[in-house]
This record gives C-alpha cells, sequence and structure tokens, in this order.
C-alpha cells in the first residue's frame, strides 16, 4: 500500500501541490536532504507531462501520484490515464532518451509561437533520468506510468521519527 | 519599466548599457512560465533583441521554463540578437547541463559579467 497518494484536477496550478507534497513525504520518509532537490524536479516534471497528456486526452480524470516508502526506497509513481504523449518514449528511460548531443534545441524546437512545442520531444524524460536513481516508464492501454525512486531511510514506513 | 506579481512568479525588467535586463524571482513552471514567455514577447516586439535574464532568485526551473528560455532565444536570434543568462544556483545550474543547454546559453555570474561579455562580442 502506498504511503501516501494524491489525485488532483489536471490544471497546471496543482503541480506546485504535488511537487510540495511529494518533497515533504520524501523528507519524511528519510530521503538525504541533498536528494530533495531532484526529487522535487523530478515529481513536477512527471506531474507537467501527466497534466499536458489530461488536458489533451481526458480533462476531466484526475492525474494519481503513489509516494511508497519501503525497503530503504522511496518511490514516487505518477499515474495518467491518458494515450502516450506523442511517439513511444523509452519504455525504461536511462541516458538513451536524453537529446542526442549535438542537437541544437534552438533549431529543433516547434515554432516560437507554440508554446507546447517549445522543448523538443523527450525533454521532461531526459530531465528525470538525470535526476531519479532509477525510473521506470510503462505505457498500457490505459495510461502511462512514471515510476521513479531513490535511496531513503525507510522512517516514515516504520513510523519512527526522521 | 513594467511590474508583475504573483504568489509564485514575479517578473521585472529595466535597461542597463543598452540591454534589457529582465529580472526573475520565483518559480518558473508549467504554471508561471507562460508570463515569462509573454514578457520576452512583448520585449521583442519592443524591439529588445539583446537580453539577459537573472535568475539569481529563481527557486525553481522545470524543462517548461527551459523551453520559454529557448524559445525566447529563438526570437532574439531571429533579428540577430542574443539571450545571455544570469545564474549560479547550482541546483538550477543542474537541470541546464542535464539538458545539455549549458552550450546553448551564455551562462553568467553576474549581470555586470553579462553585459560585459556581450559588448565584447559586439
Amino acid at each position: 500500500m502506498a504511503t501516501v497518494e494524491v489525485t488532483f484536477t489536471p490544471l497546471a496550478a496543482h503541480v506546485r501541490t504535488a511537487r510540495l507534497v511529494a518533497t515533504a513525504v520524501a523528507r519524511r520518509s528519510g530521503v538525504a536532504e541533498s536528494l530533495l532537490d531532484e526529487v522535487r524536479l523530478a515529481v513536477g516534471e512527471a506531474c507537467s507531462r501527466a497534466v499536458e497528456a489530461h488536458q489533451l486526452h481526458c480533462p476531466t480524470e484526475p492525474v494519481r501520484i503513489s509516494l511508497t516508502d519501503q525497503a530503504g526506497r522511496f518511490e514516487i509513481e505518477v499515474i495518467n490515464t491518458s494515450p502516450a504523449l506523442g511517439p513511444p518514449e523509452s519504455a525504461n528511460a536511462g541516458p538513451k532518451s536524453r537529446p542526442r548531443p549535438g542537437t541544437d534545441p534552438v533549431k529543433s524546437a516547434g515554432g516560437a509561437d507554440d508554446a507546447g512545442a517549445l522543448v523538443p520531444q523527450g525533454f521532461s524524460l531526459a530531465v528525470i533520468a538525470g535526476l531519479a536513481d532509477d525510473v521506470q516508464i510503462s505505457e498500457t492501454a490505459g495510461g502511462t506510468s512514471v515510476r521513479m525512486s531513490w535511496p531513503s531511510a525507510g522512517s516514515l514506513a516504520s513510523g519512527s521519527p526522521v | 519599466m513594467a511590474l508583475e506579481e504573483s504568489v509564485d512568479l514575479k517578473l521585472d525588467h529595466h535597461t542597463k548599457d543598452g540591454i534589457e535586463i529582465v529580472e526573475v524571482e520565483g518559480e518558473i513552471d508549467v504554471y508561471t512560465a507562460p508570463r515569462l514567455r509573454e514578457l520576452l514577447i512583448e520585449l521583442v516586439g519592443d524591439n529588445h533583441y539583446q537580453l539577459v535574464v537573472n535568475m539569481e532568485k529563481v527557486d525553481f526551473l522545470d524543462s517548461t521554463g527551459l523551453g520559454v528560455l529557448v524559445g525566447g532565444l529563438k526570437r532574439v536570434r531571429a533579428h540577430d540578437g542574443s539571450l545571455d543568462l544570469v545564474c549560479t544556483q547550482e541546483r538550477i545550474l543542474k537541470i541546464f547541463r542535464i539538458t545539455g543547454l549549458t552550450k546553448v546559453f551564455g551562462i553568467h555570474d553576474t549581470v555586470d559579467e553579462a553585459i560585459a561579455n556581450r559588448k565584447s562580442e559586439k
């Protein structure tokens, strides 16, 4: 069972709230202070991506986040129930999913007036892959799951103070 | 000078040595980034093609914010202009390194350094 679950209406304004909750739970789970910025940024990227997908495909469906602390790992899963954005991306994000070296993002970005296409496809996943120890992206008929984890002291699951 | 303020993001701008300095304070994310984008569009629309974005008071930047900066750079380059950044915060610099954008933007320690560097390249 997840330690904390959050669902929110797919609005950009709520992504900040999701970041704050995830960071607070990570801190309580004993994730090192030096990693909390990475947790905050990674969950923000995953939630932004999910909000964008929901707004396109299912704006009435909530985005779901599951935060779990067990076996010395703090895991965050961001689940969106919409079809994958754009072309299929790596099922297991890693260095291969990052923008290709030498690619000029200024040239490869979409039209300057197209806010949604200013970042080349895969940038948000590249950021997540660069931040989390372990990232897994699963595409299913029902949507997409971005699962990422960091080492933790496991203090929240055991109920002991941090 | 324009001043925009909200809970999450403050934007301001002024001219120094012929270069438009954009002061950003707060969080640049999927919610607030459109406001920065609008300001950059407005500045370019007002014929400001030499921009320095001061990010020393930025607490958070995600890929949406990066996209806005890349879009701004694209706009000023269309007029042979420039968009340089001022940032010394490791937490912000990290996202530029992860995405390889340190090679795209001129990133400086101070506004004065950014201006001096831009003047020397003219």
